[in-house]
């Protein structure tokens, strides 16, 4: 399946950073849903800012606009704000998109576990994550620090509790 | 009438004319005298009455010798049944005669005041000069000597004019008598111009205090005499507008370009730069072209002056005339229907369809951007604008 853009993407003023201040919040609202569901699409977890102004997300090369480097930073701003979007480093060259918040990667995976019903047991992190049990799931390949976040969020719930054990981590659902 | 003495009628070398009066008709107190109606001459040392008809007839009185005058108005009189028209007078009093006074038309008279009677008008401009002699009092400066005493004190003090020598000499007196006349009439206007000069200086030294900060000037009194200036109009004290270019001038230029600007903004669309504006003025004036200053002052007084033109600033800094009748909503709103037609519009496309100037051009699409109608593309291929479709 492949992505759809939207219809801005091909509107050249969406590469342009508009000075209308309401104009300007219409647009930043488009870029993040775009860059998110193109994420989602893609299930990329981690972007890097200098590659992204190279990716045909930020770069539409029909129509011959870029979103400037300013630009990209704006709207990565404008992400972390939301909660989709976590720096890496200080220089914030690196960062990563969470472009389904921790609580709700938890709640699917509960779901899931109560389903099954897996309440009550215990897995490791690689069976959820890797599993032939979860294929087909959403949260299949999540990665181990998206995966161990929703967990945490779970677990802040009371839905379920991490383990530590010999060769990596487990988790106890409830 | 006692204090007067005869007299040549002749000026001394140091004594000025100040004013005469004709028809002027002389009272011993509160009675007429003996003497017909005449000539009131007034100098800087004496006062000096000559007969109209008898230019020998001639009396005069040293200015000194008055204590105090005033004005007495003319009315409507009642007496013996017949209403007399009075006429204004000057009623002027006296010291008593020194005793070494020459003789004169009254040996001696009861009163110690005289009257003259306007019978021909001019008592007003004769009392404000009286006064300002008697201010001045000139004489004191340049002391006279006594005229040459006459032998018979009822005969006419000027000496018999006889032959050719008294035409040459009644001819160069009339001449002198002109010639002080003119230098009087101009007298007021070079007083006028001392006293202008006076009052630049003074606003001119003051405002200089105020730029170098000198003297003990608060910043209070400072915008104060500033706004005292300005009301005077003397908007800048430094620059040369002290001479009748302030507010007054700005006002009448701005009635001026609101006649000759309503042709031409019709044919522009209703708004002109003020740099063009400023062309088109003074390349019809032709000469006393006008200054940016002058002009852009004299624009900010549209409003005031209820003219149908008006001065605006863009955001942006640039400056347009614009009638008032001019509705920013409709160009707006026509400029948002030309970008959807053409899909989207740069300035100078923007111009080249409206047949405006490629400034106004852009400052009406960022205005239509800022009202939220047009949104930009800024890219290398320049700027243009797209009809806001977020």
């Amino acid at each position: 399946m492949s992505f759809e853009w939207p219809w801005q993407y091909n509107f050249p003023p969406f590469f342009t950073l508009q000075p209308n201040v309401d104009t300007r919040q219409k647009q930043l609202a488009a870029w993040c849903s775009l860059a998110l569901s193109y994420c989602r699409h893609h299930k990329l977890y981690t972007l890097d800012v200098m590659e992204a102004q190279e990716s045909p997300v930020f770069n539409n090369k029909k129509i011959e606009r870029k979103l400037s480097l300013e630009a990209i930073q704006v709207v990565f701003e404008e992400l972390r704000k939301k909660g989709n979007l976590e720096w890496l480093d200080k220089n914030k060259s690196r960062c990563l998109v969470m472009w389904r918040r921790p609580e709700e990667w938890g709640k699917l995976i509960y779901q899931w576990v109560s389903k099954n019903g897996m309440v009550n047991t215990v897995c490791t992190l690689y069976e959820l994550s890797n599993g032939d049990d979860t294929e087909g799931e959403e949260f299949h390949g999540l990665e181990e620090w998206m995966l161990l976040r929703s967990l945490q969020a779970l677990q802040t719930e009371g839905k379920a509790e991490i383990i530590t054990m010999d060769d990596g981590k487990g988790v106890k659902f409830f | 009438m006692d204090r007067f003495s005869w007299s040549n009628g002749l000026l001394e070398i140091n004594e000025t004319l100040v004013i005469q009066q004709r028809g002027v008709k002389l009272y011993d107190g509160d009675d007429k005298a003996k003497l017909d109606v005449g000539v009131a001459l007034l100098s800087t040392h004496r006062l000096i009455w000559r007969d109209l008809k008898n230019h020998e007839c001639c009396i005069a009185i040293p200015l000194s010798q008055i204590i105090f005058f005033e004005e007495q108005a003319a009315g409507i009189g009642k007496r013996s049944y017949i209403p007399a028209l009075h006429f204004a007078k000057i009623v002027i009093h006296l010291h008593p005669a020194p005793a070494n006074k020459e003789p004169g038309p009254y040996q001696q008279s009861k009163f110690s005041y005289i009257k003259l009677s306007f019978k021909e008008h001019g008592q007003i401009e004769f009392f404000r000069r009286l006064t300002e002699e008697m201010t001045q009092k000139r004489w004191e400066n340049t002391p006279v000597s006594q005229p040459i005493p006459t032998a018979t004190g009822a005969q006419a003090g000027r000496t018999r004019a006889v032959g050719i020598v008294g035409i040459e000499r009644k001819i160069e007196e009339r001449r002198k008598e002109t010639d002080k006349n003119i230098s009087e009439a101009f007298e007021d206007l070079s007083k006028l111009m001392v006293k202008a000069k006076e009052m630049v200086e003074l606003s001119r030294s003051i405002a200089n205090k105020i730029k170098d900060k000198q003297g003990d000037i608060t910043e209070d009194e400072t915008i104060r005499f500033k706004s005292y200036l300005l009301s005077m109009g003397i908007a800048n004290p430094v620059t040369r507008e002290t001479h009748g270019s302030g507010t007054h001038y700005h006002m009448q230029l701005a009635k001026q370009l609101g006649d000759m600007l309503q042709a031409p903004l019709e044919e522009r669309g209703g708004m002109m730069a003020l740099t063009e504006v400023y062309c088109l003025v003074n390349r019809a004036r032709g000469m006393e072209l006008l200054s940016p200053e002058d002009l852009v002052n004299a624009c900010k007084m549209f409003e005031s002056l209820k003219l149908p033109l008006r001065l605006r600033v863009f955001d942006s800094g640039v400056m347009v005339v614009q009638l008032q009748s001019h509705s920013e909503e409709e160009m707006i709103a026509s400029a948002l229907d030309n970008v959807s037609e053409k899909g989207s519009l740069t300035a100078e496309e923007f111009a080249k369809l409206l047949g405006l100037s490629v400034l106004l051009s852009k400052e009406r699409l960022l205005l239509a951007e800022k009202m939220g109608h047009l949104c930009r593309d800024d890219s290398v291929e320049g700027l243009r604008f797209y009809p806001n479709l977020f």
